[in-house]
């Protein structure tokens, strides 16, 4: 009696589950393994040769610089935006947690460019980036220098790139800060003010490790936008110049709807994909031991 | 204490341990948040190694006081001594000072022996040293077990003692104490009341306790200071407390149930209940008086004080009876021993000695006898 029961349970709970799962498959699942085995193929040339040629779209790859050069690029794109998001974000977030006059003001303008669309974003960026006649020129003619081509130079692209990322994305990280700290409850400073602690100690000893999960959690959201954000890139650089600014998602955009390689895009998003899980993985790994969920 | 058991007897506080402890003075203190005032021209003098009760109603100022004494809050007014030494614009560490709050405040993401010692470290005390301190404490307290744990795996009363440990190891000669108790059932209640008494004896520290249950107050304390609206309304031992009230306030305040307040009217040479017209309860005098019974100290009887019985409450040791006194129906408490059968709506009577009887001025609300 109990065992129909239980067998007439788990099909209920299938069946619960599948509208669900099938959405999952045909919109998630399905499309990955699909570009899975695109990156293991050929298209037929002039209905010639096509089909299953293994590694082969990996190893071109490979081969190709401007491939390598857009693979390194994001690297140092993510080694740099990535924690000097996350440090600007918890900075702001200490910052705007205590009572001063214009605190709510200083909130927004510090969330402002989050809510703008990253187009939007690029186009501001392109009018501070505007040699001689931009924000930036403009204020750095003020000690001197003032004619930087900071789109123009391969020297200086992705690090512009760099800039606007952090730019937009520090604030939304800030409220993640901002609620984390606002759940540390003010008794545990008074109890530490009593212990003579100091506050560089209570900081590193309580609020640093109590926003743990927080810092995982922005850490990750962190990553994947360093791998996943290209629309400033394709609005403001398009790569360039000489690929200097072009990152891995830009690679795919490129090989697929320009070049319309599917089967060599198929495999440059099979490699994003892999690096992006297992950066995950790193991080979970290397702080999520450490982190204390409350 | 001299003779044979002189030696046995002495508590530790009156012998090595007394040097412990430090004095507490709050000269003339106020504190101010706007227009509001939490404590308003407040003094007094705790003595080393004593264990001060502040008791009063929520909202009597009684944890601001602790507050103010512990740094957390500045004085608008007045100054504060600790151990001799002007205190008042001190921070709360160099205040010689340690304290368990309500909440325990204990550190979620360190385990117990962490927290016991995160103090410690935050001063730079020796490892030795801290090994030293963290085992006594963690032996006087029993919880050599729980070292290792995280808050979030102890029950309350287990966080409590923990939060004690920490206050125990920082060795500071005065401990502040805000509602420890109230987060905890009511049988640990009264455990964790004898053990904090026996721990103070036995540390010898000058322990100020902020509670609203007078039960604690009346069993701990040396000395309650009992506040209300920012004001002392009465500063004294349990015992003279609880004979001897100063004030009305204090009357209605302190004994379960409080004492009986029953407005007097003259009539004749005499003073009779309003409502009534008899028994004589005081002489006559120029100024409104009311009288003050305690419960306990009122009998049933032929004749007396006329009452109607409202319902009474069967407690075991005793039966507490809720009456109505005279045409204004004033209500009026007995508490006679053992279980009382009476049906609601008897009439009776309650006597007692003239010298159960304290009057106060109706106006002022002073003692007046």
């Amino acid at each position: 009696m109990s065992e129909t029961g239980e067998e007439r349970n788990v099909l209920g709970g299938w069946l619960l589950v599948l509208p669900a799962a099938l959405f999952i498959f045909a919109f998630t699942n399905g499309p990955l393994l699909a570009t899975l085995a695109s990156s293991l193929a050929a298209a037929p040339i002039a209905g010639h040769g096509g089909g299953f040629v293994g590694l082969q779209n990996y190893s071109d790859l490979f081969d190709d610089p401007s491939f390598l050069t857009s693979l390194l690029n994001n690297l140092l794109y993510a080694l740099i935006t990535v924690p000097v998001s996350v440090v600007l974000a918890l900075a702001m977030a200490l910052g705007v947690n205590r009572a001063f006059p214009g605190r709510a003001t200083l909130r927004l303008f510090f969330f402002l460019p989050t809510m703008l669309p990253m187009i939007a974003v690029g186009a501001i960026w392109l009018f501070f980036f505007t040699p001689q006649y931009g924000l930036l020129d403009r204020a750095t003619s003020l000690i001197g220098s003032g004619d930087i081509n900071w789109l123009g130079d391969p020297d200086t692209a992705l690090a512009a790139m760099m800039m606007v990322a952090i730019w937009k994305q520090a604030g939304f990280f800030m409220i993640f800060y901002l609620a984390a700290l606002q759940n540390i409850p003010p008794v545990l400073h008074e109890a530490a003010a009593l212990e003579g602690a100091s506050r560089a100690y209570f900081f590193r000893r309580v609020t640093l490790p109590l926003l743990g999960p927080t810092t995982l959690f922005v850490m990750v959201t962190a990553v994947i936008n360093a791998f996943c954000v290209v629309d400033h890139v394709i609005e403001m650089t398009q790569g360039g110049p000489d690929n200097a600014s072009s990152l891995l998602l830009y690679y795919v955009y490129n090989a697929g709807f320009r070049d319309w390689d599917i089967n060599s895009a198929a495999a440059a998003t099979i490699v994003l994909v892999v690096l992006l899980s297992a950066l995950a993985a790193l991080l979970f790994a290397v702080f999520g031991r450490r982190v204390h969920y409350r | 204490m001299d003779g044979d058991f002189g030696e046995t007897r002495a508590m530790p506080r009156d012998s090595e341990a007394a040097h412990r402890g430090a004095e507490v003075a709050l000269i003339g203190v106020s504190k101010r948040w706007g227009d509001m005032r939490a404590l308003d021209n407040v003094s007094f003098n705790i003595a080393a190694g004593s264990f001060t009760v502040l008791l009063g109603p929520s909202g009597c100022g009684k944890t601001t006081c602790l507050r103010l004494i512990a740094g957390l809050e500045t004085a608008s007014e007045g100054r504060l001594r600790i151990g001799g030494r002007d205190v008042t614009a001190l921070p709360p560490a160099e205040r010689g000072v340690a304290m368990v709050f309500q909440s325990y405040a204990l550190f979620p993401h360190l385990t117990v022996a962490e927290n016991i010692l995160f103090g410690l470290k935050a001063r730079r005390v020796a490892a030795a040293e801290r090994a030293r301190r963290l085992k006594a404490a963690a032996e006087l307290l029993g919880i050599d077990e729980l070292l290792s744990r995280r808050p979030a795996a102890l029950s309350g009363g287990q966080q409590q003692r923990v939060a004690l440990g920490r206050a125990i190891v920082a060795e500071a000669p005065v401990c502040l104490m805000d509602e420890p108790l109230s987060n905890l059932d009511a049988k640990l209640r009264a455990e964790m009341r004898a053990e904090i008494v026996s721990l103070q004896r036995r540390l010898g520290i000058t322990m100020i306790y902020v509670t609203h249950d007078q039960t604690e107050a009346m069993s701990m304390a040396d000395r309650v200071i009992l506040l209300n609206r920012g004001r002392i309304e009465q500063d004294a031992r349990p015992d003279e407390l609880y004979v001897r009230p100063r004030t009305m306030f204090v009357a209605g305040f302190v004994g379960t149930p409080p004492m009986n307040l029953l407005p007097l009217v003259r009539q004749g040479g005499t003073m009779v209940v309003r409502g009534t017209s008899g028994p004589a309860i005081a002489t006559a005098g120029a100024r409104g008086l009311v009288a003050g019974i305690r419960p306990e100290a009122m009998e049933l009887a032929e004749t007396g004080l006329p009452l109607t019985l409202e319902r009474g409450e069967y407690l075991g040791a005793d039966t507490v009876l809720h009456c109505r006194c005279g045409e204004e129906a004033l209500p009026v408490m007995l508490r006679p021993a053992g279980r009382v059968d009476l049906v609601p709506g008897a009439a009776l009577h309650a006597a007692f000695p003239p010298s159960a009887v304290a009057l106060f001025d109706a106006e002022s609300g002073e003692r007046a006898d």
